[in-house]
């Protein structure tokens, strides 16, 4: 038995590639639950209940990998071995981390000011950054097969994430 | 396209009888059973004509037990042994309630010293806890399912708030057990809308189910596409409903009393109960009318006369109503939807009547709410959809719903602080690892202390279980590899796992919070209800058991007509004796062998399965082996 885990691009049925077709990924993670969700096997013994179970807890791991372009990013790499996450792979670009700095800044103000609307500013100014990495890393993906910028330009992108989830929360704690 | 196609088993198997399957709303308020029948999914009445039945429990001088319209006949004369709402103590310790004084109970502290444990109330026929009081009305639904279907139920599908936490939704099972229904599946009550709704309108596109029940408030986002019912985000506030409308008019009404009446005294428990009662009539009046009159007698003399106008109404209530919008403008951000992706917004509850709701809904949506099916019913009949999906009828609707969870789950790390393993919203059935390690040279046991909600802090969390990993090797700080994973199935229900990565030593708990019934609470509550009744519950196991040995018989032979090249000629002998085995058993009396026989003919099937789905699965993965699965 060999012991190579799925990939999560076949499982779909669709092109290992960062370029994707958002609408085809959305349908086929529907095929795919349509038609080994556990619900669909509630007369089949329990050996095949268990085995569906796990395809559908599969399915719904590999969607939500794939949906998103930091994680899709950072699974595509781990295919090749590489970690864009590890400690190993620290060094950020000053420029880069200034950005950041100014950001969090911004984000914290607005928060003390209990300001929304700037900091719906600051989350499409981050949409704006995240929209120009995508493109770099389908260039860097897809067409030039170059990994080692393509880690550094997935690890800006789990960054500016990160800082988009953080407004979130304080969009939310305002909100409430 | 080349995906994963697996023919259902059974499929060719000759057609089994209908199963009997309900559906059932658990209300706040009013609870409602569903099936479906030639069908149609329909509503079951009682022998009156009555779809509802008040979610309302009385507990009789004489013993005896009255549930629905004539326990409500009297709350206001007996409100300490009448229970109204309580769905909002389920799963909750006496901390959790707020507004205690304005309700007509007689609230005790759980007994277990050690944990904190669900409250109590204190009733003429003893100390009850909200699970028994929720299975008597779960207990009077099914009865009114089997009078009407005669015969016994396959097993319900009970819907829940899907903002509800772990702890509410083991408590409704607990309840469910208790009143001796198999549940087939907990399922979130906007989703079991949307079900009613999309099947009936043929609705494609993305829709928000606005919830607003007797005691919770839910919003659900969710994408209907070619049968499948996709929920992209839930959010909600599991302590807000109609009946705090009620409590803001009650308390307007106790104001203008004491404008005119300086020395009025506190109310007793009667007079609570019956100007809640006026408060709800005056609020559900108001729906179709200017201004209605609020007029009573209290025990202690005073006559209550006041009128109450509909903007008064509003004004009195609006903070009520912009609480809603919050976790409305939440569940939006977590479906990273815009308003005009929105196709329609589906009104569900029976405080969703209320005009000035629907105002604020239609202005935050811009957009006119869909109130097109029976607010009070459609929850029901979505869930009696599922249900017999669920207890293997076949269906012309080939339906298929992922649900989410609603809350994040984590655990507690150092400093008080919560590491959340799986994020709200989270489509089900997942599990999720997540690598922890020691804080202290030569460690050897780690606390796991699971917890459930948004904040970061494990004290503004609701705390599910705790468990101990023990037997740690020792070692420095931080070289242990301690994995957790969480499982979260289809119910919405957790179980969690810790292994230490080098040693395999493993903890493993099925996440039961010490707000439900501890196992033997529940064995012994079972016994008593069913010693008078023990030769029924025989004949119904061995009902039970057959029906599974036939459901099982026949989509074993129907797989190995189709597939049984795939494995070898003894293991077709020794699949075919047992299937021979279990068929003479089933014509005996005896369940428990029946059931054994089952276990053991699964058994001998699983190189069998894993086979077939491996066919299924090689055709579109290239020869990856399903064994191989890293979850």
């Amino acid at each position: 038995m060999q012991n190579t885990p799925i990939n999560y691009f076949e499982l779909f049925a669709i092109a290992e590639q960062f370029d994707l077709d958002e609408t085809t990924l959305e349908s086929n993670f529907r095929k795919t639950q349509s038609a080994n969700h556990p619900d669909r096997f509630i007369s089949a013994p329990a050996s095949e209940k268990l085995v569906a179970m796990q395809l559908a807890t599969l399915a719904n791991e590999a969607y939500s990998v794939l949906k998103s372009p930091a994680k899709r990013a950072k699974y595509m790499l781990e295919q090749h071995s590489i970690d864009a996450i590890a400690d190993t792979n620290t060094a950020m670009p000053a420029e880069f981390l200034m950005q950041q700095m100014e950001w969090r800044e911004r984000i914290e103000d607005a928060k003390m000011a209990r300001n929304i609307a700037e900091l719906d500013e600051i989350a499409g100014e981050l949409k704006l950054e995240t929209n120009s990495l995508i493109n770099e890393l389908h260039e860097l993906l897809d067409i030039k097969k170059d990994l080692t910028s393509a880690t550094a330009v997935t690890r800006k992108l789990i960054f500016i994430d990160k800082v988009c989830a953080d407004i979130d929360q304080v969009i939310e704690q305002l909100d409430d | 396209m080349a995906l994963l196609q697996i023919s259902e088993p059974g499929m060719s198997a000759a057609p089994h009888q209908h199963r009997l399957a309900v559906g059932i709303d658990l209300g706040t308020t009013n609870s409602l059973i569903a099936t479906v029948r030639s069908s149609m999914s329909t509503i079951l009445q009682d022998d009156f004509g009555h779809a509802l039945l008040p979610s309302v429990v009385r507990y009789m001088p004489n013993g005896d037990i009255v549930v629905g319209h004539e326990a409500q006949a009297h709350q206001s004369e007996d409100p300490i042994n009448t229970i109204t709402s309580v769905k909002r103590f389920m799963g909750r310790s006496l901390n959790d309630i707020a507004n205690k004084a304005h309700i007509p109970y007689r609230f005790v502290e759980g007994t277990d010293s050690t944990t904190t444990r669900s409250l109590q109330l204190q009733t003429r026929a003893g100390l009850k806890t909200p699970i028994e009081i929720s299975a008597e009305i779960l207990k009077a639904l099914k009865a009114r399912a089997e009078k009407s279907l005669g015969g016994e139920l396959v097993g319900a599908v009970i819907t829940v708030p899907a903002y509800f936490d772990d702890a509410q939704r083991q408590a409704t099972k607990d309840a469910a057990r208790l009143a001796g229904l198999n549940v087939l599946r907990l399922l979130n009550e906007p989703t079991a809308a949307a079900v009613a709704y999309g099947l009936d309108n043929a609705a494609e596109g993305t829709f928000v189910i606005y919830d607003l029940g007797g005691g919770t408030f839910d919003v659900s986002i969710l994408r209907l596409s070619k049968g499948v019912f996709e929920v992209l985000a839930t959010n909600g506030d599991a302590a807000l409903g109609g009946d705090d409308f009620d409590q803001r008019i009650y308390c307007w009404v106790l104001d203008k009393v004491r404008e005119t009446n300086a020395n009025f005294s506190p109310l007793n428990e009667e007079d609570t109960r019956l100007l809640l009662t006026k408060a709800r009539q005056a609020k559900e009046w108001l729906t179709d009318n200017f201004e209605a009159q609020i007029v009573c007698k209290l025990n202690n003399g005073t006559l209550v006369d006041v009128t109450l106008t509909a903007p008064q109404l509003v004004e009195v209530t609006e903070h009520l109503v912009s609480k809603t919008l919050s976790p409305t403008r939440k569940a939006m951000r977590d479906a990273k939807l815009n308003l005009e992706d929105i196709n329609g917004v589906v009104m569900v509850g029976g405080a969703t009547r209320m005009p000035h709701i629907r105002h604020a809904v239609q202005e935050y949506f811009k957009q006119e709410p869909l109130t097109n099916l029976d607010p009070d019913k459609v929850v029901a009949l979505g869930a009696a959809i599922q249900a017999n999906i669920l207890a293997g009828n076949k269906s012309d609707d080939d339906l298929l719903l992922l649900d989410v969870t609603p809350l994040s789950l984590g655990l507690e790390t150092m400093g008080g602080l919560v590491e959340k393993v799986i994020h709200r919203n989270s489509t089900l059935p997942i599990a999720r690892a997540q690598e922890f390690t020691t804080y202290k040279d030569g460690q050897t046991a780690m606390s796991v202390h699971v917890v459930q909600g948004e904040r970061e802090l494990v004290s503004d969390c609701r705390s599910l279980a705790r468990f101990e990993l023990r037997s740690i090797p020792p070692m420095a700080a931080g070289a242990a590899r301690i994995r957790v994973t969480f499982t979260v199935d289809a119910d919405g229900l957790l179980s969690v796992s810790a292994r230490e990565q080098s040693t395999g030593i493993e903890a493993h708990i099925e996440v039961k919070p010490s707000y439900g019934l501890t196992e033997d609470e529940i064995t012994s509550m079972l016994k008593a209800s069913f010693n008078s009744a023990e030769d029924d519950k025989k004949a119904r196991m061995l009902a039970e058991a057959r029906v599974n040995a036939g459901a099982i018989i026949s989509s074993v032979s129907a797989a190995l007509a189709v597939d049984s090249n795939l494995i070898s000629a003894t293991e077709i002998e020794a699949i075919e004796a047992e299937i021979k085995k279990l068929q003479a058993l089933t014509t005996a009396e005896d369940a428990t062998a029946i059931n054994q026989a089952v276990d053991t003919l699964n058994h001998a099937t699983e190189t069998f399965a894993a086979a077939r789905m491996n066919a299924s699965v090689s055709r579109a993965l290239a020869g990856k082996n399903l064994d191989s699965i890293n979850l």
